[in-house]
């Protein structure tokens, strides 16, 4: 516990971590216990794979619509490069046999390759469709990302015949995958994505790609590489939808390009808007609240998608900033506000009263930049 | 030879449906710089409109193009007012996410009352007719004619009417057009109103091509669309109309050598040359940003 001058105490770096590690595990914890004892059904632990992937979706389309404050259309496009690139690679390992034996030990290599390459590969993607695409801005850009979707899934129907040889099997789908996704592959995915995009935005980068999202032109005339900036915040979104994607075809097993049509990547937006563009707590509320919804409201499943639409439009009419904002959640915030309050009561001066709201602005810093 | 002949007026019926729909788009993409995801939409519900009209209530196949322009006008100018008119001020990026939403409204709420499945009817125009060899339908003549009426008549509108001269001056400037007493409400509702209105004869000149109506046919016929007024330079009239033609010509001649599974493909690729090497594409004008 370290007290600065304002009488403020802080919580110290280390024990921050710590905090969140410890948070981290009390949400893994109950689940795969429960799962474990056979409370919480395979049908609803496939919902909660589902939930982690649309987190991971919605967390790394934050990147470049949120924290970027562009629109990319495309997002399905890079899922599915990464879902085929991890389907494509799997099917060629002798994975599906160590399933079988259940041998984790030994497939457990295979599906850390299986994530990184498909992380790479789309993230080369990412690199090919951002550099022109990010000459343009705004509409425009949406515009090309969204042709840029399209194409690839055009590629990934139409390849095979231009090969000669099965590649992606086309509109018959990439099937028997061996399904190496559980539970906790994808959480310590979901939560590995997250910590690596946040440390990324507490970063300098992060603060970069923040002030394009500002200002442009302000920004580059502060000195900052726009062009670079904007192109890593853009791969970095690609990398974990392709991240998404192989945590996607390995928990399928079949993959169709019918899939990742527009459509797919106007839910992963609609989860972005309506959590709160810019903050990553918002994305990860709605993508969860989004896949598990659905699933309650099976008997009125027409409407869903009629309720989404029109979710989104009432949101933007009168909430244009979606729930949260860009307001995110720290354990540690929370905890610091508790012992300073705590604190506060025993004391006859009340330190931390007076000049809290200073000390409390430059702590805080984050989404408001 | 006559089959290169066949193609080529297949390439410009459906060309002349893009352009169409590609003015609605660039008309409004010039007075607000929105880009009207639901544009091609409300094509859908002007084709859903004509094929109730004409198999359910079996009205007279005029009075049902007329019902479809009427209600397609009607559902571009609600929609302006409902979703569009309450985020003038608002940051373009939320604009563009209403469109988008109102979009996937229609789309889903066509599928929740008209359903899922593509609901056929007999062609409306048959017939076709035979100059030397090529075969041309009647269909494809009147498509192709009504559309160059229809162009003929929006550019009189534009460049004589006063209201045409607002729209104008709107798209120039808009504070501008303002301070001289242009109002903005009713100039920017007309623009949607003629947009939609040009989107309803789109739906009956796609109804005449392709005797068919479905919840997403507008996504993909709007994308296209899209795509056409972009590549002769969003903003411009004639820009929307050439465009739409090249597209038009160009998916015809992707199908006449065999390659018509690639067809999307193709088109949005030309979309992202276009957008690289003139992004503001035929005849459109460049446009410096102000700090």
């Amino acid at each position: 516990m370290k007290n600065n001058n304002s009488g403020w105490i802080r919580i110290p770096m280390p024990l921050r971590y710590l905090i969140n590690l410890v948070l981290i595990v009390a949400v893994w914890f109950p689940f795969t216990s429960l799962m474990h004892a056979g409370v919480i059904t395979n049908y609803w632990t496939g919902i909660l794979i589902m939930v982690g992937i649309n987190i991971i979706l919605a967390v790394s389309l934050n990147v470049a619509t949120g924290y970027l404050g562009q629109l990319p259309l495309g997002h399905a496009g890079f899922m599915a490069v990464g879902a085929y690139t991890a389907g494509i690679f799997m099917k060629a390992t002798p994975a599906a046999a160590l399933i079988k034996a259940g041998d984790t030990a030994a497939l457990t290599p295979y599906i850390i390759i299986a994530i990184v390459l498909s992380a790479i590969v789309a993230g080369i993607f990412g690199l090919i469709i951002g550099i022109p695409a990010l000459r343009l801005r705004g509409d425009y850009l949406a515009i090309i990302t969204l042709g840029f979707g399209e194409i690839i899934r055009v590629i990934l129907t139409n390849i095979d015949s231009l090969l000669g040889f099965d590649f992606t099997y086309g509109a018959a789908g990439l099937k028997r995958i061996p399904k190496y996704s559980s539970f906790t592959l994808v959480f310590i995915c979901m939560v590995l994505t997250c910590t690596i995009i946040h440390m990324m935005m507490k970063s300098r980068h992060g603060r970069a790609i923040l002030s394009i999202r500002e200002n442009e032109i302000a920004s580059e005339s502060s000195g900052i590489q726009t062009t670079y900036y904007k192109t890593l915040a853009f791969v970095v979104s690609a990398m974990f939808a392709g991240v998404a994607g192989c945590l996607y075809a390995g928990y399928l097993g079949s993959l169709y390009p019918s899939t990742f049509k527009f459509m797919k990547s106007i839910e992963i937006l609609v989860m972005v808007v309506l959590g709160g563009m810019g903050s990553m707590l918002g994305s990860v509320v709605s993508a969860s609240v989004l896949t598990f919804l659905p699933e309650l409201l099976r008997s009125v499943d027409d409407l869903r998608m009629v309720v989404y639409s029109l979710a989104l439009v009432i949101m933007m009419i009168f909430r244009p900033k979606g729930l949260l904002g860009s307001y995110d959640f720290s354990m540690s915030r929370v905890l610091e506000k508790f012992i300073n309050w705590f604190v506060g009561l025993f004391r006859k001066d009340r330190p931390g009263k007076k000049q809290k709201k200073v000390s409390e602005k430059a702590g805080k810093g984050g989404g408001k930049v | 030879m006559s089959l290169f002949f066949s193609q080529l007026f297949n390439g410009l019926q459906t060309g002349s449906v893009f352009a169409l729909v590609a003015l609605g788009y660039s008309m409004v993409y010039g007075i607000i710089l929105l880009l009207n995801f639901a544009h091609g939409d409300i094509i859908m519900v002007g084709a859903y409109t004509a094929f109730y009209a004409m198999t359910t209530f079996h009205l007279h196949p005029i009075f049902s193009v007329v019902l479809a322009i009427l209600v397609s006008t009607a559902l571009g100018v609600m929609i302006e007012k409902v979703a569009y008119t309450p985020l003038r001020q608002a940051p373009r990026l939320s604009l563009l996410i209403t469109a988008i939403g109102i979009s996937f409204l229609l789309e889903n709420g066509a599928q929740l009352l008209f359903g899922a499945d593509t609901k056929s009817m007999d062609p409306i125009i048959t017939g076709s007719v035979t100059f030397s060899g090529i075969t041309i339908s009647y269909a494809a003549m009147m498509t192709i004619v009504v559309s160059i009426v229809v162009m003929l008549l929006l550019t009189l509108l534009v460049q004589k009417t006063r209201l045409g001269k607002a729209m104008r001056a709107v798209s120039e400037d808009m504070g501008a057009a303002q301070l001289m007493g242009i109002s903005l409400n009713k100039t920017i509702s007309f623009t949607f109103a003629v947009g939609s209105a040009l989107a309803g004869i789109g739906s009956i000149l796609y109804l005449c091509a392709y005797p068919q109506a479905s919840p997403t046919m507008g996504s993909m016929l709007g994308l296209k669309a899209f795509v056409a007024a972009v590549l002769g330079g969003i903003g411009s009239i004639p820009g929307a109309m050439i465009g739409g033609f090249a597209i038009g010509l160009l998916e015809a001649l992707v199908s006449a050598v065999g390659l018509s599974v690639w067809k999307d493909g193709v088109v949005f690729a030309i979309l992202i040359v276009v957008l690289l090497v003139r992004p503001t594409g035929i005849l459109g004008r460049k446009v410096m940003e102000k700090v």
